[in-house]
């Protein structure tokens, strides 16, 4: 019995320093995050109007892109006293995403935000609530039919690479030999930026792409396939790297094998790429914009569509159908610009 | 007396396992040959070797606690997710105050609670051990994208000396710390599974858990303490993650559990425990970081690659199996 209640004591005493301990240690508090002061703020647009219900559905937040997509749609919905964003958890399941889609409609949202897990997967749920007479943005991931959703805003992966191959042909003169840091090779957006890449390295004969590998989106895989590259080729001139998230884990293992002499080009526009950028501290000097501030415009452009407004910059009296994002090359030059809205 | 039944038991088991290790060997040659050939410039050099066993030694690390728990008839799907909640925890704003210490205690603290939870599931709740380390699986991803919010987050510049043992100037005589460190476990391992009784009862209950219980050993206990060791090899490998890539992430640690099971299947121990070498787990982990070495020098797609790990491994099984069959019949 006494023993017995020794083990208890203990268990007890443990559980109670495990609780402490995750009290002391899961705090990642560091000050409320700057609102981030985008575009022009149209005067006419701005001013408050009819009360507007925003719908939200989203993948799970499990990449700090996708983190940054929820933060800024967010953080806009709250700058505005006529807009109520109802945000549902993120799913990467198709299913639970068609069923939260479903009750979002159910709840009589105005206007709906789409960022789907699988574009072609959840074309189906758009469709719905566009036949329920709600107008859907489809943010990103393009639903495989125009039925499917009002308007579109969202990257261009083709131009990302593209803009990458051409910044990269221009810093090196047309001349010498690349290597590229893929994301996940099953995924479409991989092989859009990589033929955009290819593509634009054409424009330059003088520059050879010498090796690829596939680094998964993630730092550890980053680190790994960066550090097999670059045993596998001790001299090269300049590199791509499609995601700044894995480019953490890149730059560890350039920095680890004390290599330097070549140039490097992130993408998507990480807070810590574009800081190394503006200090130029690193190999790497640029990084191509996949921003997430689409996310904070598909909110703007939710509104707007709630109170039947334009655009108001355009003569149109609608809001566009579609809405391609430009790839900004960040450099050096204008990284102050881009700063602030980059995602940690 | 019971020890030494299970322990000449043990040992006719060690031979065919050694038998099984020769095949990995083989394997492991025949792509150091196909290495040397394709790219005789970067293959055979010591720094490609340095390389192969750097890329080695987390997911091996893992592998040894995850030999342990397989020998023992268990089975820890959890390992990838608790080392993604390792890395996170300890590189949060809040642990990283406490300085480098507290990020090591910290990442080893969480391997070793997720264990102890896992393994209280499994031994004293009685849950099926992949029901209990897939539950946990599932609540550690989870944490651990709670805890980070999605985000990456690097070490501190207070913190970089952590981050300074992956570089070179950290290396012993050409050895990067993180080799030493599972050089260290291994060897630990190795020694805890084959030279102590704690090795001889992991045998004896995943040989025959009630055989084990009769003679008196403690298997739940044991069992309990499985999984421990697995976690706190998690929460090591978790700080050799931190070491490498300067940071933690939720996305830490995917699939690492298919990697460890394949590794130590590979490897020649049993699925349903009672056999298995550490060695053998070993070589299976060198196996796999080759081959991606390789493709990686040859620049092959990722498409080729996957297709030629799926043929590689049944290819090493089937070599083992023969191996072992005509030791069996002689």
């Amino acid at each position: 019995m006494t023993g017995l209640n020794r083990r208890t004591l203990l268990a007890g005493a443990s559980a109670l320093g495990a609780a402490a301990l995750a009290s002391a240690c899961t705090s990642n508090v560091d000050g409320p995050p700057p609102a981030p002061q985008g575009g022009a703020q149209n005067s006419a647009n701005a001013e408050p109007g009819k009360k507007v219900k925003v719908g939200f559905a989203g993948p799970q937040a499990d990449h700090g892109w996708l983190n940054a997509i929820n933060t800024n749609a967010r953080t806009e919905a709250r700058r505005y006293t006529d807009v109520e964003l109802v945000i549902t958890e993120g799913s990467n399941d198709a299913a639970t995403q068609a069923s939260q889609i479903d009750s979002l409609i159910n709840q009589k949202v105005d206007v709906l935000v789409v960022l789907p897990a699988d574009g072609k997967q959840m074309t189906p749920a758009g469709r719905k609530a566009m036949d329920a007479g709600i107008p859907v943005i489809n943010l990103d991931r393009i639903f495989d039919s125009a039925q499917s959703y009002r308007t579109w805003i969202g990257g261009d992966n083709y131009r990302m690479g593209l803009n990458a191959g051409n910044y990269l042909g221009k810093v090196l003169n047309g001349k010498g030999s690349v290597i590229e840091l893929a994301g996940i090779d099953t995924l479409e957006l991989t092989t859009q930026r990589t033929q955009g890449f290819d593509d634009a390295l054409k424009n330059f004969p003088g520059i050879r792409k010498v090796g690829r590998a596939a680094a998964e989106f993630n730092v550890q895989t980053g680190q790994s396939r960066m550090a097999e590259l670059l045993q596998a080729y001790p001299q090269f001139d300049a590199m791509w790297n499609h995601d700044d998230d894995q480019g953490i884990g890149a730059l560890q293992a350039i920095a680890q094998a004390g290599r330097t002499g070549f140039v490097m080009v992130g993408g998507a526009g990480s807070k810590a790429a574009m800081e190394q950028i503006k200090s130029d501290s690193s190999v790497l000097k640029a990084t191509v914009l996949y921003p997430p501030t689409m996310a904070a415009s598909a909110i703007r452009l939710a509104r707007l569509l709630g109170q039947a407004k334009g655009m108001g910059d355009l003569a149109e009296q609608e809001i566009p159908a579609s809405v391609t994002l430009s790839s900004a090359v960040v450099t050096k030059d204008n990284v102050d610009q881009y700063l602030p809205f980059s995602f940690e | 007396m019971n020890d030494i039944v299970v322990t000449r038991k043990r040992f006719a088991a060690g031979k065919i396992g050694e038998l099984r290790n020769l095949g990995l060997v083989a394997v492991l040659v025949a792509l150091a040959v196909v290495g040397a050939v394709t790219k005789p410039d970067q293959f055979l050099r010591v720094d490609n070797v340095v390389l192969i066993l750097t890329l080695s030694s987390i997911i091996g690390v893992i592998t040894v606690g995850m030999t342990f728990v397989i020998i023992g008839g268990g089975i820890d799907l959890s390992v990838g997710a608790v080392v993604a909640l390792s890395t996170v925890w300890a590189t949060t704003k809040a642990t990283q105050s406490y300085g480098i210490g507290g990020i090591v205690f910290c990442a080893l603290a969480v391997g070793v609670g997720a264990g102890l939870v896992s393994g209280l599931l499994i031994a004293y709740g009685r849950l099926v051990a992949f029901i209990g380390t897939l539950a946990m699986l599932a609540s550690a991803r989870g944490l651990a994208i709670q805890l980070s919010q999605g985000k990456t987050q690097t070490v501190t510049f207070k913190n970089q000396s952590l981050v300074d043992l992956g570089y070179k100037k950290s290396y012993v005589l050409g050895i990067p710390p993180l080799v030493i460190i599972f050089v260290v476990v291994a060897v630990i391992g190795w020694f805890l599974l084959n030279r102590t009784t704690f090795g001889r009862r992991t045998f004896a209950i995943g040989g025959n858990p009630e055989a084990a219980r009769l003679a008196g050993i403690d298997v739940r206990r044991h069992t309990l303490l499985l999984y421990v060791l697995s976690g706190l090899c998690c929460g090591i490998a978790s700080v050799m993650l931190i070491i490498l890539t300067s940071s933690g992430t939720s996305a830490n640690g995917n699939l690492y559990e298919l990697d460890a099971i394949a590794a130590v299947i590979i490897g020649g121990t049993l699925l349903s425990g009672g056999r298995g070498t550490l060695v053998g787990s070993v070589l299976g982990v060198l196996v796999f970081t080759t081959i991606s070495d390789l493709f990686t020098l040859n620049n092959l797609s990722t498409a080729v690659q996957q297709i030629t790990k799926g043929l590689i491994i049944v290819v090493a099984v089937l070599i083992q199996r023969r191996a072992a069959a005509e030791r069996t019949s002689p």
